[in-house]
């Protein structure tokens, strides 16, 4: 047992009650006086030019206030510095069903809604390219200007180490190819927003995203106002998954109608809107070629992947490079090459979704190694287990690996599932899968490069000991705010009640960079852990006075301040704030932190490092139907190795969140188009499938402590991480079950019947990609690796 | 805008509202009356946020006009509590996780005391098949399932002991 009163224990989130009665304040349930309602103008078209928009009769409308257009707010905006190129409202063209081209601001929303149909827009429609192969063919039609070659954002090429001298090594080299569709967040909560602009001339936006502090930087540059006059609230989010990490076009719109009329402008967007705004998973269709002995160890890797991004940059650039900068984290691999595209396409644009950009290449690696172990007689558990990295190591890509819990997580999911006397052992239609992962803990470098912390805690105490804890954190649901009053009580000795959570506001909230790429409870963590540290020294120095103790003796537990020898010896948690008070003046801490310098020094090397990577292994046992083709999840095994879990319930649930995420992509979700017109086929919550408590299968959870060093108390991520196994155990389950290879997630009932008819009429019955786009890659950059991996003697 | 005089009793309290007549009954409850605890994910019917119950039974507000409601009883999460304190659903689905960004939450929690006044004891499949209609993107369902068994569990033995003190 820990000695630790706080952590480690499942206390209630501090937001929990709240959630329970309806008192939570999301965006939309915002509502000001002298409120007005925007709506926005969205493009019928996947591609074409703006002629002519006239707004005359829809501004003519009782009950309209302003209409604007793209020429309102020219600047080019967009999360990366590398491609701003999104407009708040379409200037010359629209790239896809869905751009946002005109906006109004009304009294109410029916009557916004009745302007948007009177705004008469002149479009000349230009060849759409929905496809990846249309795009890359099609180079006389451009969707931007800008990229790595027509139509394509972005290309890399890196190769660590000579591949061709780690395939000459190999006793077998097997290449696939693997497809995984894109799929969207489907937050329950619409994405809303609320502007406010002041006679002081200080604007405000409340918001439903995970990233105020990014929200902060797009509006001044775009509305051309000084930092210090915007406010950004993030308000609770209802899901958001990645699909609410972007500065987003109906912010900027709220912003600058609230500027123009002095009212405060709520926007709530549609259903069908959100499904648009998208920013989900990429599309990828990915190859890979593996090298190994004749007992599996691998000598040599190459990797490429297809991204189809769909219209926009958004994180595109870390999204290319996460399809490759992760496989080298779980298993060792001495020789790797990886090239990456990111294609423009006149579809809604795609993003970070939960795990961004690594459950494909996951999916692709672990369903490859299985056919490899198959293919060589091995048993597809020893052969990964013999070959995990080494903690602490570096990997060939230069990623430095801290702690790794993996052989542990194999082990117990293995055992409970019972996987050795049921693998290929299951009567036909029954079967299970085994599959690993590996995640950061937060990416290494900022999105700006900069020498300042990525996230700052700042911590006040009152004279009765109440103590306010200050994070620019946004909580999403998965309990960041929860996670910063538990790393305080525990220091200060107290309880997570005593202390009360700001956070996300960029006026009285110190920076933190977001809740994306998992990296929340380790960053704000670690800066929290450092505030709260300095302020326990002010009540130790203070208490230490008063009792005749030395300060080093001294121990903060269940709100007293106490000689560990003698216990008796101690005072009220709150007695020693006044003492310390009178002795030092007003209390209050501040913390910061930033992730440790990455070793990696070549072009590229910014996406990949992190203060510690996750890991965790799956086992799923399916039943498909053969008739039907349907398959069902019966049950999950998963254990991940968390570092150590701050609160274990809270853990679990983001295992559980994941595992379901998971199972969505992997048998249902998909985001797709009418391959003509780029309408999206299925922009409603009935049509686009997602699991209801019906599909969710029983999930038994096992949380591996690895105590990393890099993290509060040990703590590593999980919000995302347990999401990467499921997708390849599943469909390494369905083969056990079957016999058939479906190499394309998702895994649906029509994809399993064409494999079982491919099979009974004597074929493979592999479903899934045949062939990848010929296309020319650029000379790689050649990285040496870390001196351990250089030898050729690493290699045997 | 046309608007008709409605009555609606909410959380026991009767309201006279005039609203346009196909204003739906999450609108008027969020907009006309402030009960923003009631949600809406998609105002088509399809993804269970905006439950509420009307004499017991769980409705998707979101398809429902006020003018069909004369004289019937509607229950939002904020008549929940009891006596300013947590339902015995409210304090499970916090104490188990069940909430994470809670979006979904309060139409989760009334379709749940539907079943639970139904059925005092209902298996974990019953639970899942009444609770089928609440999407919930953040939780995988598991500690919503748990919470509920919790607190039905929690209700029986407060009931059991009531009946014994009654004796």
């Amino acid at each position: 047992m820990s000695g630790f009163n706080v952590i480690g224990k499942p206390w209630p989130k501090v937001d929990a009650l709240p959630k329970c009665t309806g008192e939570t304040r999301y965006a939309d349930d915002l509502h000001f006086p002298r409120m007005l309602y925007a709506k926005i103008l969205r493009s019928p078209h996947a591609h074409a030019r703006i002629r002519r928009i006239d707004v005359s009769r829809a501004q003519a409308v009782p009950g309209v206030h302003v209409v604007l257009t793209g020429r309102d707010l020219p600047t080019r905006f967009g999360i990366l510095p590398v491609s701003q190129d999104e407009e708040a409202l379409c200037v010359e063209k629209v790239r896809f069903v869905g751009d946002p081209v005109a906006a109004v601001a009304a009294v109410d929303e029916w009557t916004a809604e009745e302007a948007l149909r009177l705004i008469e827009v002149e479009y000349e429609p230009l060849p759409a390219l929905l496809t990846m192969e249309q795009a890359l063919a099609e180079s006389s039609v451009r969707i931007h200007e800008y990229g790595d070659g027509p139509n394509i954002h972005k290309l890399v090429s890196l190769e660590f180490g000579e591949v061709a001298e780690g395939f000459a090594q190999a006793d077998y080299v097997r290449e696939d190819i693997f497809f995984y569709a894109g799929s969207t967040h489907l937050p329950l909560e619409q994405h809303a927003a609320v502007a406010h602009y002041g006679p002081d001339g200080r604007l405000t936006l409340w918001s439903s995203t995970q990233t105020p502090h990014y929200v902060h930087r797009a509006l001044a540059k775009v509305l051309g106002l000084p930092p210090h006059r915007i406010r950004v609230i993030a308000m609770p989010v209802g899901g958001g998954f990645g699909g609410k990490s972007d500065p987003f076009s109906h912010e900027i719109v709220v912003a600058k109608l609230a500027l123009l009329t002095g009212r405060p402008v709520k926007i709530t967007l549609t259903r069908e809107e959100v499904f648009y705004v998208h920013r989900g998973r990429h599309p990828v269709l990915l190859w890979i070629k593996t090298g190994v002995r004749r007992d599996g160890t691998i000598t040599a890797m190459h990797v490429r992947s297809f991204l189809d991004g769909g219209a926009y940059g958004s994180y595109g650039v870390a999204t290319t490079y996460y399809t490759g900068a992760l496989q080298t984290v779980t298993y060792k691999i001495p020789r790797y090459k990886f090239e990456g595209v990111r294609v423009f396409t006149n579809k809604p644009p795609c993003g970070p979704k939960r795990g961004h950009g690594t459950p494909q290449p996951r999916f692709a690696l672990e369903v490859h190694l299985d056919k490899i172990a198959e293919d060589l007689g091995l048993d597809p558990i020893q052969m990964r287990r013999r070959q995990i990295v080494e903690a602490p190591s570096l990997t060939v890509n230069w990623l430095r690996i801290s702690s790794c819990g993996l052989r542990a997580c194999i082990d117990r999911v293995v055992e409970a599932s019972g996987f050795r006397e049921k693998f290929r052992r299951l009567p036909f239609g029954r079967g299970v899968g085994f599959a690993c992962s590996a995640y950061l803990s937060g990416a290494g470098l900022p999105i700006y490069w900069n020498d300042m912390p990525h996230s700052g805690v700042q911590i006040k105490i009152d004279r009765e000991g109440g103590v306010t804890v200050f994070c620019g954190s946004a909580d999403i649901g998965q309990g960041s705010d929860s996670i910063l009053a538990y790393i305080v009580a525990e220091i200060l000795g107290i309880l997570p009640e005593d202390v009360r959570v700001v956070t996300a506001d960029t006026d009285l909230t110190p920076v933190d960079l977001g809740s994306y790429s998992s990296r929340v409870t380790v960053m704000a963590g670690n800066a929290a852990v450092e505030a709260a540290e300095r302020l326990r020294r002010l009540l130790f120095r203070a208490a230490a006075e008063r009792l005749d103790v030395p300060e080093d003796q001294l121990l903060a537990r269940e709100r007293r301040i106490f000689d560990q020898a003698d216990p008796e010896r101690g005072l009220d948690f709150a007695e020693a704030v006044q003492l310390a008070e009178a002795r030092f003046g007003t209390l209050g801490a501040v913390g910061s932190y930033k992730p440790p310098k990455a070793p990696g020094r070549y072009k590229g090397a910014g996406v990949g490092p992190s203060p510690s990577y996750s890991y965790s292994a799956c086992v799923a046992q399916v039943r498909v139907d053969p008739e039907t083709g349907f398959v069902q999840v019966e049950k999950i095994w998963i254990a991940h190795d968390v570092g150590r879990a701050i609160n274990p319930r809270l853990v679990e649930g983001q295992i559980h969140g994941s595992v379901y995420m998971g199972l969505g992509e992997a048998l249902m979700e998909e985001h797709t188009f009418h391959s003509r017109l780029g309408v999206h086929t299925a922009p409603s919550m009935l049509d686009y499938k997602s699991p209801t408590p019906l599909e969710m299968p029983e999930v038994e959870c096992f949380l591996i402590e690895t105590e990393d060093p890099n993290g509060p108390f040990g703590a590593k991520e999980a919000g995302q991480g347990p999401l990467l196994p499921i997708p390849p155990a599943i469909a390494n389950a369905v083969y056990d079950a079957i016999g058939v290879r479906i190499d394309e997630i998702p895994i649906t009932p029509e994809k399993v019947l064409k494999g079982l008819e491919d099979k009974a009429r004597g074929g493979s019955g592999r479903v899934g990609p045949t062939s990848i786009p010929s296309l020319t890659w650029p000379e790689p950059i050649r990285v040496e690796p870390p001196p351990e991996w250089r030898s050729s003697g690493d290699l045997t | 805008m046309e608007k008709q005089l409605i009555t609606l009793k909410v959380n026991g309290e009767l309201h006279t509202l005039a609203v346009p007549v196909f204003k739906t009954l999450l609108e008027v409850l969020r907009e006309d009356l402030s009960l923003t605890g009631t949600k809406h994910g998609c105002e088509l019917g399809e993804c269970g946020a905006c439950t509420v119950l009307v004499d017991g039974e769980p409705v998707l507000s979101c398809l429902v006009l006020p003018i069909e409601l004369q004289g019937r009883e509607v229950l939002t999460i904020e008549g929940l509590m009891e006596g300013g304190r947590p339902h015995p659903l409210q304090r499970a689905f916090a104490e188990t996780g069940a909430a994470q960004c809670g979006y979904c939450t309060p139409g989760v929690l009334l379709s749940a005391k539907a079943l639970l006044d139904r059925k005092p004891a209902p298996t974990r499949r019953e639970i899942a098949e009444a609770l089928s209609g609440n999407l919930c993107r953040c939780t995988g369902y598991l500690q919503i399932l748990e919470a509920v068994e919790r607190a039905a569990a929690q209700m029986r033995d407060v009931r059991s002991a009531a009946t014994t003190d009654g004796r």
